[in-house]
């Protein structure tokens, strides 16, 4: 009886969610699947026929007279992932030593830490990636001071590279891969390193043996929140890349909003989803692995 | 085996305080002795297991294991282990990776290791729990975990902070008696922080009294007990009696003393004089209803089982007189005029008041 009352009351708590979810989320989803198979309008939009050239664009099924396979699809697919990867890999390895740092801070730093984290929140983004455009720029700032500083004679090529693209997306996302890590190193239990050190375990073993494996967690939850953007993102590589630094999330834009080609964006992203989704869960599965503590 | 001298820690709160959380102490433990810490929450008993361990820096004084002075000596490299008050046990690992952490680290093989954590699983009767996380074991299951792993790998002393106090009664009266049992087996010293009296009666060698960062006393159980130096002491160490006497006059083997209020009591003579303000101790068990002895009437009584504890107002007044005897029909009723029988012999003079 009771069971059944609170079932209700909980129905009635979560339907708001449910039913933003379902139209904002689940929906656009499923339109954008269904478009995936379909013919691209001769002017943009869907002609509502059964197409599935879309996918033998990219994975090399095109007849060569409608469509053609490109193999550079995969290729700028793969890119994507391992800028993702590299995005990931960098934010981590500059984010876990601040946070442990971070977090044996006194708590009035800590708090002024944290507030300075989250300050590029207050500017937009575009304006933020135009300030790097004008560091990075042939005449910008960096390649001044270092011909100032008789350190290169020559401007050295910085925008429009890949590094840069990495860069970009580095600075973009580090706060996305701080607060998690620190929040896993705050709550990391003290008197687990007492225990390891007591044992006779030096520091190095410490550290590889209770404290990493105990912040798994974290880093996961950074990984997953720092990869997948990265992977789709677009405003980046838009602003710092040119046509090397081009990423998958560049292809769907372009699709979308100049070629006009919406089925042939939707299927691009179907891609994009399913890589992101595959890595969702082998994520999850390996923190749920590494969940077990006591 | 064990030395420690003049050790003091001062911290500094937040707020610019200063806490002195140990205060010129002095500790001597011997070769596989079960020495107890007993005091007060807050008296210094972690800090001290904490500078024995080297977690905790001392202001001053020093701490020497078989001569060799230890304060330069990183935690990790002290034949010292722990079993700490929460357990902090692995979540990440199994029972048994737990257990054989300390030959991990050492780099002790494999087949040497596992043979090892077997025997030591066996030790505290988890046999069959190695494969499991600490997650899905009892409290008193993590706490032997904890024990065999802070045992694994023979240190020359074990430092236990209060590794009991997570238990119910029953566990815990048994892992008592399993404690004291392993610590005789494994011929170790153990030094063991309680703030449960009747705990460190029952298993030290000797028990160290702690307030404020000082040490009160050290001293058997029974020492401890019998004839504790002072009214901190007496009043940690179980419920009793304090009386505030001055002797009126020597008579043979006894001297008579009497409170403020008027009632007397006689004590041994031995080191009495006239006139003399003495503080004595009568334990609850060491009266009992007879023909003579302090007169009062019985005030209420409080039932324990086999025992029965009655309290007794002094026909001169002052303070109630706690009494345990034992049940059964000849029991004092409240209300019931008494005389409190008593042998002077066992009457303790405080040496500090
Ligand atoms: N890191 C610290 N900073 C400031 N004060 C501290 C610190 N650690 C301990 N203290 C203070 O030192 C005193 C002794 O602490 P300690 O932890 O040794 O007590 P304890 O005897 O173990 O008490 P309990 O029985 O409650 O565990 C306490 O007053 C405590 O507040
Ligand atoms: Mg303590």
């Amino acid at each position: 009886m009771a069971l059944r009352r609170d079932s209700v009351v909980l129905g009635v708590l979560l339907a708001p969610v449910t039913i933003f979810l379902g139209v904002f989320f689940l929906v656009p989803l499923l339109i954008i699947a269904v478009f995936s198979f379909l013919t691209p309008g001769l002017y943009g939009g869907v002609e509502w026929s059964f197409y599935h050239w879309n996918y033998g664009r990219i994975f090399g099924w095109a007849d060569g007279i409608e469509e053609i396979y490109e193999p550079v699809y995969l290729q700028i697919l793969f890119r994507s992932l391992a800028f993702g990867v590299l995005t990931v890999a960098l934010c981590l390895v500059l984010c876990y030593p601040v946070a442990f740092w971070v977090a044996r801070l006194p708590e009035r730093a800590r708090l002024f830490f944290l507030f300075l984290v989250a300050l590029p929140f207050f500017s937009s983004l575009i304006v933020r990636l135009y300030a790097w455009l004008l560091i990075l720029k042939p005449s910008g700032v960096l390649n001044e001071t270092l011909i100032a500083l008789h350190i290169i004679r020559e401007p050295i090529e910085l925008l429009y590279t890949p590094a840069a693209v990495v860069l970009g997306m580095v600075y973009v996302m580090v706060p996305f891969m701080f607060l998690p890590l620190y929040a896993a190193i705050d709550n990391l239990d003290r008197s687990l390193v007492e225990a390891s050190m007591d044992l006779g375990a030096n520091r190095r073993q410490t550290f590889l043996k209770v404290i990493l494996p105990q912040t798994i967690p974290g880093i996961i939850g950074g990984s997953v929140i720092v990869f997948i953007p990265s992977v789709g993102n677009f405003v980046v590589p838009d602003v710092l890349g040119g046509a090397k630094g081009l990423m998958v999330g560049n292809l769907v834009e372009q699709q979308f909003l100049s070629a006009r080609n919406w089925p042939f964006g939707s299927a691009l992203s179907m891609l994009i989803m399913s890589v992101v989704l595959a890595v969702l869960l082998l994520a999850t599965a390996r923190a749920r692995k590494a969940g077990g503590q006591a | 085996m064990l030395e420690i001298r003049g050790a003091r820690r001062i911290f500094t709160t937040p707020e610019g305080g200063k806490v002195t959380a140990l205060d010129r102490v002095d500790l001597n433990v011997d070769e596989n002795e079960f020495v107890t810490l007993l005091g007060p929450s807050g008296c210094g008993k972690t800090t001290l297991l904490r500078a024995i361990s080297g977690f905790e820096m001392l202001d001053g004084g020093t701490v020497r294991l078989e001569g060799a002075d230890l304060s330069k000596l990183a935690p990790f490299r002290r034949p010292i282990n722990t079993v700490f008050q929460s357990y902090a046990l692995f979540g990440h690992m199994s029972v048994a990776r737990n257990v054989g952490y300390a030959l991990e680290v050492r780099g002790v093989d494999r087949a040497a290791r596992e043979r090892k954590v077997s025997d030591a699983l066996e030790t505290v009767g988890l046999s069959d729990m190695g494969s499991r996380r600490p997650s899905q074991l009892s409290g008193g299951q993590r706490q032997r975990v904890a024990l065999a792993r802070a045992i694994i790998a023979e240190p020359r002393l074990l430092l236990l902070d209060e590794p009991l106090s997570a238990l119910d009664r029953n566990l815990r009266q048994q892992m008592q008696l399993e404690l004291k049992a392993l610590q005789a087996r494994l011929g170790i010293a153990f030094i063991f922080v309680t703030h449960d009296q009747e705990e460190a009666l029952t298993m030290s060698d000797r028990v160290v009294v702690m307030r404020e960062g000082r040490i009160e006393q050290i001293g058997t159980p029974r020492e401890i007990y019998r004839h504790p130096r002072n009214r901190f002491v007496t009043e940690f160490i179980g419920e009793t009696n304090i009386f505030a006497l001055t002797v009126d006059r020597i008579e043979g083997d006894l001297a008579r003393a009497r409170t403020a209020e008027g009632t007397c009591l006689s004590l041994p003579a031995a080191g009495r004089s006239r006139g003399e303000a003495v503080t004595a101790v009568l334990r609850p068990e060491s009266l009992h209803p007879g023909a003579e002895g302090i007169a009062g009437t019985v005030m209420r009584s409080v039932y324990l089982g086999s025992d029965l504890v009655i309290f007794v107002r002094p026909e001169a007044g002052g303070a109630e007189i706690r009494v345990t005897t034992r049940d059964g029909a000849d029991a004092p009723m409240t209300g019931d005029a008494i005389n409190l029988a008593y042998d002077p012999a066992v009457i303790h003079i405080l040496e500090d008041r």
